[in-house]
């Protein structure tokens, strides 16, 4: 009794759950600054976008407007001052313009700088370096932030990379210092000297603390900006001292010019820096693989891996290491494959080899999502309009599957449960896969024939045969599982099926039993591997053995089912086979031996969407007419994973080469082996 | 596999009778085909005969089902109707019952009909008589008998029974396993 109330102890947690934690309150934005897009972007990528933003705007605007504002002031003093001639500036301009292709605005806004600077520049100084810290003050703000930002990209930054760029900013930084020096030296006038020469020796200093303290934001930005303005007001003060220098407007532009530069020398930097990371990508080394064993596995860093190494993929003569093979790189995604979406390392190999590394994460993608729920109509009690309205009455929202069907319904949700519904009792419609419309579709069966379902249970495709013969002609189902045969009958009866025979043989026995059939339709067992997203636990539980073994049954199977045939009948003589698996040895390697063994050939199947089959596969060389055999994927369908073939039985003689006394379902698969090796060059022989 | 016997036949025709009425021969002398009970496994298959006669091929422990199953002859060779039989029953049957979609569900979950699910119902029911039970939108829902003569259900208080219960659709996932 203790132990009992112990597990209940264990199992039920008080306190607050999960909900408590996941129901966070919401957080109000504290500040308006931040942008609710910029939110989006990770750190590094909002740094940069506002540094790109303010350069463009400075490139762009910042000098005009800003000269705009001043010259407007200006000109208010000129009016005061009644002074100015327009013919004087005019020459001096043309003087001073060389390589700039200003507007004619600018040059006009120049003329008169230049006509009032001479005079007024005393008495103006002083307003207007207080109007100028005005102006600037906004954007200083704005730089404020960039220049914090590059500062802490330095100070995070651990790349040799990262470095070597602080130290390229450096050297720009010095060199245009050095050049402002040059022009500050120039340009003062005495009263300025001593402020400004103290400022500039200031940003020297604080350049050298630069390098000693990297980390120091507020100051460093604040000297940057100095800098700046400095070199703004060295402008306006170089335009009063030296009238046959440079323009202040061509110095401002020249030195922006100078900063495009540099900025543009960074954004290169940078860009090499992203295609070197990408490049730099490096396959784990032995000691991690190590540790891998050892620990549980990381699925995020999984994920970063296999889209790392896709990517090397990808192209692999550029984004390879030099050292490492194409075999290595599929090694290492085949293993992280695996434990990232847990299939076992047998199955993955087998659907590495099956899909192109492109399609592949899409086909693993697509396993792990739920087909969705498809009904098929019952012609022989209801039509599909009647049965949709009857469901969207219930309050099920449902669509014809496709132009392919006319039988069949997509339901995307329902309120009832689907499979017990008063139409559902009434055997108005059978839940059945989309992709099992197929092999019947293929099987193509008339009415009044005698066809055989081999692997019936549990019975969809069966009923969906005998809704197409309308209840006439002779349908046997077969299944050997004796449990699941019940499935079968109640599906039979449930849908008024009447024509049907239900047995419980051994479907390689069958030609014993009964033969001579018009069609027969053989879904035969499988590993399922195209149905892993119903039934997840293939993905660890098929290993080569498993497969082999069933590969042997489908083969005895198809041979029996091809004997059941008679080759002579007047309308049919078909076999259809039909596997819900993707591996090439239960499909393809089946029908090639089966081209072998027998008097068949493959006709076409009569869907005409899905892939073709393949003709040959790594090593093996298949009967060259199995392209009209038809594939279907979840991927690219959106229905299970499926395989169909058609096959004509030409005669009902065996092949010259075998003897017709020998039972071939009783060979052993190695047998097969030898026979097919014996065989392999020489072709399928086939008379008419 | 066997024809049925004498008695066999009678306990059958019996209990069809008792739902379809003389609408009997009608399952016998049909105009698409020769069509004939068979016994297998204490059970009775109405079943075409060309078909009948390939599945004779099968043999007796492998034959799961051919045809339609009609019932089954219990231990004390009664014979009781499957809820399989309802598609031959529906279309001939001659009194009928109607339900509510209200107590459709009720009904498919394997209880009595009360009077305030009933519908509609063939006038001059007898009590007692085997009637086919449909839904207001004419699917068949299975059989039962009436408790009580139509005379007496117009009388009656709601929550009545009206209908007792025998078979349902809702069988075939109730009672898969035990269909055949």
């Amino acid at each position: 009794m203790g132990r009992v109330k112990n597990l209940i102890e264990l199992r039920t947690r008080r306190g607050p759950g999960k909900k408590s934690r996941k129901q966070a309150p919401p957080e109000v934005p504290k500040s308006v600054e931040e942008p609710e897009e910029a939110k989006k972007f990770s750190r590094r990528q909002k740094q940069r976008l506002i540094k790109r933003k303010l350069r463009k705007d400075i490139a762009s605007q910042s000098q005009i407007p800003k000269k705009v504002k001043k010259i407007t002031r200006k000109d208010e003093d000129d009016d005061e001052l009644s002074l100015g001639s327009d013919g004087e500036g005019k020459e001096m301009d043309s003087s001073g313009y060389d390589e700039e292709s200003a507007s004619p605005k600018k040059k006009n806004l120049k003329q008169v700088v230049d006509s009032d600077s001479v005079d007024s520049a005393a008495e103006e100084q002083s307003d207007e370096d207080s109007e100028e810290e005005a102006d600037n003050s906004e954007e200083e703000d704005d730089s404020d932030e960039e220049d914090d930002s590059e500062e802490q990209d330095d100070s995070e930054g651990e790349d040799d990379n990262d470095e070597e760029d602080d130290n390229d900013e450096e050297d720009n930084d010095d060199d245009e210092s050095g050049s402002d020096d040059a022009d500050e030296i120039k340009g003062f006038t005495d009263e300025n000297k001593a402020w400004l020469t103290l400022k500039s020796e200031k940003k020297k200093l604080e350049e050298s603390d630069d390098d000693v303290l990297p980390d120091d934001f507020a100051g460093d930005s604040s000297s940057d900006e100095e800098s700046d303005e400095d070199s703004d007001s060295d402008d306006e003060d170089g335009s009063d001292g030296d009238d046959d220098d440079l323009l202040p407007v061509e110095r401002a532009a020249k030195k922006l010019d100078k900063k495009l530069k540099r900025d543009k020398k960074l954004a290169e930097a940078e860009l090499q820096m992203n295609i070197s990371q990408k490049e730099t990508y490096e396959l784990p080394s032995g000691q991690e693989i190590e540790r891998e064993v050892i620990e549980p596995p990381d699925l995020t860093l999984l994920h970063q891996r296999i889209k790392d190494v896709l990517e090397v993929l990808g192209d692999f003569n550029n984004r390879r290491q030099e050292d490492r093979s194409r075999r290595e790189y599929l090694f290492q995604l085949k293993k992280d494959l695996a434990s990232y979406y847990s299939y076992n390392d047998y199955l993955i190999g087998k659907i590495v080899e099956l899909f192109a590394i492109t399609e592949l994460i899409e086909f693993l993608e697509a396993n792990e999502v739920q087909r969705p729920i498809t009904i098929r109509t019952n012609t022989l009690k209801t039509r599909r309009r009647d049965l949709a309205q009857a469901l969207i009455n219930r309050g099920v929202n449902l669509d014809p599957v496709g132009k392919w069907s006319k039988v069949g319904l997509v339901i995307y949700e329902s309120s009832v449960p689907i499979g017990a519904t008063p139409e559902y009792l009434a055997g108005h419609y059978m839940m059945q896969g989309a992709s099992s419309f197929l092999p019947v579709m293929a099987l193509a069966p008339q009415e009044n024939e005698r066809i055989l379902d081999m692997c019936a249970a549990p019975g969809g495709k069966t009923s969906y045969i005998a809704s197409l013969m309308k209840n006439t002609g002779m349908l046997f189902a077969n299944d050997a599982n004796k449990e699941r045969v019940k499935s079968i009958v109640g599906n039979i009866h449930r849908m008024g099926i009447t024509n049907t025979v239900i047995c419980n043989e051994d479907g390689r026995s069958f030609p014993k039993v009964i033969g001579n059939f018009d069609r027969v339709l053989l879904d035969a067992p499988c590993t399922g591997t195209g149905v892993i997203s119903k039934d997840p636990s293939v993905k660890t539980n098929k290993d080569m053995l498993d497969v082999q073994r069933i590969v042997t049954i489908q083969k005895e199977l198809l041979l029996s089912a091809i004997d059941s045939v008679d080759a002579k009948s007047k309308t049919g003589g078909y076999i259809v086979y039909s596997t819900c698996s993707i591996l090439v040895d239960e499909n393809e390697w089946v029908i090639d031996y089966a081209l072998k063994k027998r008097n068949v050939k493959l006709v076409s199947a009569g869907l005409d969407f899905g892939r073709p089959g393949f003709k040959r596969f790594r090593e093996r060389r298949f009967h060259p007419t199995l392209e009209k055999t038809r594939r279907f994927y979840p991927h690219t369908h959106n229905m299970d994973g499926f395989f169909v073939a058609k096959l004509k039985k030409m005669d009902n003689e065996l092949p010259k080469s075998k003897d017709k006394t020998q039972q071939e379902t009783e060979e052993t698969e190695e047998k097969d082996e030898k026979v097919k090796k014996q065989k392999n060059n020489k072709k399928p022989k086939k008379n008419k | 596999m066997r024809p049925l016997t004498d008695e066999e036949t009678k306990a059958l025709f019996e209990k069809l009778s008792k739902y379809i009425g003389e609408n009997i021969k009608l399952l016998i002398d049909r105009p698409d085909g020769q069509y004939c009970f068979r016994f297998h496994r204490d059970r009775v298959y109405y079943v075409r005969e060309a078909l009948m006669k390939r599945a004779a091929n099968v043999t007796r422990k492998h034959l799961v089902s051919f045809g339609t199953c009609f019932g089954k002859f219990t231990k004390s060779y009664k014979f009781r109707l499957h809820i399989t039989a309802l598609d031959f029953l529906s279309p001939y049957a001659k009194y009928k019952v109607w339900v509510k979609p209200g107590s459709e569900q009720s009904f498919l979950y394997g209880n009595h009909v009360a009077k305030s699910g009933l519908g509609r119902i063939t006038e001059n029911t007898a009590q007692y008589q085997g009637v086919v039970v449909y839904s207001m939108s004419d699917v068949p829902l299975g059989f039962g008998v009436a408790a009580k003569s139509t005379q007496d259900c117009r009388r009656t208080d709601p929550m009545s029974i009206v209908l007792f219960h025998q078979a349902d659709i809702g069988e075939y996932i109730r009672h898969e396993e035990t269909l055949t």
